[in-house]
């Protein structure tokens, strides 16, 4: 059913735009004065001010690799990450975990974990994907570099951005 | 040769009047084009602030560049500079398919008629006996308004050369603009015509500093310094100036200011009239094709325009140069450098107020300005005049 929307009539005043004209340099007089004594300002100056603190829980940063509570890294290479993520930003080489170590048991590591920051898209499917719980998108959003390689985040920065995840899953543990 | 016979050949009147006109013209173009940036700077503090933001705040003196620590940020001064290297050093890309020669042309042809109009403006009483006109000639209003309807030709010409849709919208946009504003903006003006006498703008100034200016209803006659000192001399002058004359007149003025002042901000393509440029559907208008120095030539054109558009207004309705009870340049250089200054303050106001309308109105429809222009201030003008004659002839006789 149309709906007829009647124009409205309009007086004199309203015609001839002079009112609202002067009404609406009124308003952004206001404006303009207020922030001529710098209040009203929402800007904010981005480097020096940041908004980290109002962060939401579920920020999607950057990809980053994380150990348990054990000091473990948490990735068995299996790759799954690898073959999901849509741009192909990651790339893993698998090792064999030496007979000697303690997570002998857990058999494979990366070898290297390389993501291509100027690739990844933030979409969180290799956090998603992951068995182990290994890779978790931080609040980290200034990934910076003055060239392309500077921007491949390599095995030993991901662990630095992701630190230690504690609890989650626990099959590797020793009592288990 | 010595420096005597240099002197004299310096002082004969023929050459001593293309010596200072070239001077008076190199000094006027370069303040005039450090006046543009500043008011492109102004534009975008301004619009800042009236949107709560800070605008540019960062350019300043790059210390950390000459090994200092901290830059300077200056309240973003440098901006004024940092953007016209910017659009200077970018590649002046010229698309296939646009015709060279036009789309070369067209943005000289913008830029050229607003530098024109300077010419006629007088911006200052006299320095050290010049006059501070670069040419004082009879037609002077006339000149102005010949020369700015040219700039609708850079702006139509940019946009067909372009072969492009949207600047060939925006082209013929301008071309259908300029036919609806421009007879209004010549309508408005023969009532000063009528009431002046004359068509020079150095006369119409004289006549503002005897009369008052155009746009004021009551203006103490002769009035000068020393009467503050001999209070009869002071009400006399104080009486002398009310007249019913210049009230009855007053209503035809300042109908023609207003509408000489919204055909201006037509003629300079400025918000609420901007329709060749549109940047909401035009994606920029005549000059989406363009890029650097070229580019740069429009917004250079666009900003000269205002200002010319401003001294045109300042000149014509707002007494040009001259302030109440200061006197003109004959009476010390000091008061010739006053007046000029005073002249260029009263053209940054109007330039504020320019940018003040643009961040306070939204764009007018097409057909809306249409209307606007012929069906409004078309009739209002003519009609302005008849009345200007009726005041004219009924209070004479």
């Amino acid at each position: 059913m149309a709906i007829v929307v009647n124009r409205p009539k309009l007086t004199l005043a309203e015609k001839c735009y002079l009112p609202s004209l002067f009404a609406g340099l009124a308003i952004t007089w206001k404006h303009l004065k207020r922030a001529l004594f710098n209040k009203g300002i929402v800007t904010m100056q981005y480097p020096e001010e940041k908004w980290d603190a109002n962060m939401p829980d579920w920020y999607r940063g950057a990809p980053t690799l994380v150990v348990d509570e054990n000091g473990r890294e948490k990735c068995v290479s299996c790759q799954l990450c690898e073959f999901i993520c849509p741009p192909r930003a990651i790339t893993i080489k698998p090792m064999e975990i030496p007979e000697n170590d303690t997570w002998r048991k857990v058999e494979k590591r990366p070898e290297e974990f390389d993501i291509d920051m100027a690739r990844c898209i933030y979409c969180g499917l290799c956090e998603e994907v992951c068995p182990e719980e290994a890779i978790f998108l931080r609040k980290d959003y200034s990934i910076t570099g003055l060239n392309r390689a500077e921007l491949v985040h390599d095995k030993k920065t991901l662990y630095k951005l992701g630190g230690v995840m504690k609890g989650l899953t626990f099959k590797w543990n020793e009592l288990k | 040769m010595d420096t005597a016979l240099i002197l004299h050949f310096l002082t004969t009147p023929l050459v001593f009047l293309i010596w200072t006109t070239f001077l008076k013209t190199f000094i006027l173009l370069n303040v005039v084009l450090g006046v543009v940036s500043v008011t492109v700077f102004a534009e975008r503090k301004v619009s800042a602030f009236i949107q709560d933001r800070t605008g540019p705040n960062r350019v300043g003196i790059p210390m950390t560049l000459l090994g200092g620590k901290k830059d300077i940020p200056l309240w973003g001064l440098g901006q004024m500079i940092a953007d016209p290297v910017k659009l200077l050093t970018k590649e002046n890309f010229v698309p296939a398919g646009v015709n060279k020669f036009f789309f070369w042309l067209a943005p000289k042809l913008v830029l050229l008629p607003p530098l024109l109009v300077l010419a006629v403006l007088p911006f200052g009483s006299s320095l050290f006996g010049v006059e501070m006109t670069i040419a004082n000639v009879n037609v002077g209003v006339l000149f102005i308004f010949a020369v700015t309807s040219l700039s609708v030709y850079g702006i139509t010409i940019a946009g067909w050369a372009s072969n492009s849709k949207f600047p060939f919208i925006g082209g013929i946009r301008s071309s259908s603009q300029m036919i609806s504003y421009e007879l209004s903006l010549g309508l408005s003006i023969i009532p000063i015509f009528m009431v002046c006498g004359t068509f020079n703008i150095n006369e119409i100034v004289d006549w503002q500093i005897k009369n008052g200016w155009l746009v004021a209803p009551y203006w103490p006659h002769g009035f000068s310094l020393d009467q503050l000192l001999h209070p009869k001399d002071l009400i006399h002058s104080l009486t002398a100036g009310v007249s019913l004359e210049r009230f009855l007149l007053w209503i035809p003025m300042m109908v023609s200011f207003v509408i000489f002042l919204v055909s201006i901000f037509a003629e300079t393509n400025r918000l609420p009239f901007d329709l060749p440029e549109a940047e909401q559907e035009l994606v920029g208008g005549y000059h989406t094709e363009y890029s650097s120095m070229n580019f740069a030539s429009f917004f250079l054109g666009e900003y000269a325009a205002m200002f010319a558009g401003s001294g045109a207004i300042v000149s014509i309705f707002l007494g040009g140069w001259s302030l109440p009870i200061i006197p003109d340049g004959s009476h010390g250089w000091v008061w010739g450098l006053v007046n000029i200054g005073a002249w260029f303050a009263k053209v940054s106001v109007i330039l504020l107020f320019m940018i003040w309308i643009r961040w306070t109105l939204p764009r007018f429809r097409y057909d809306q300005l249409m209307k606007l222009g012929w069906l409004g201030f078309f009739p209002i003008a003519l009609f302005n005049i008849f009345l200007t004659a009726i005041i004219l002839a009924v209070v004479h006789h």
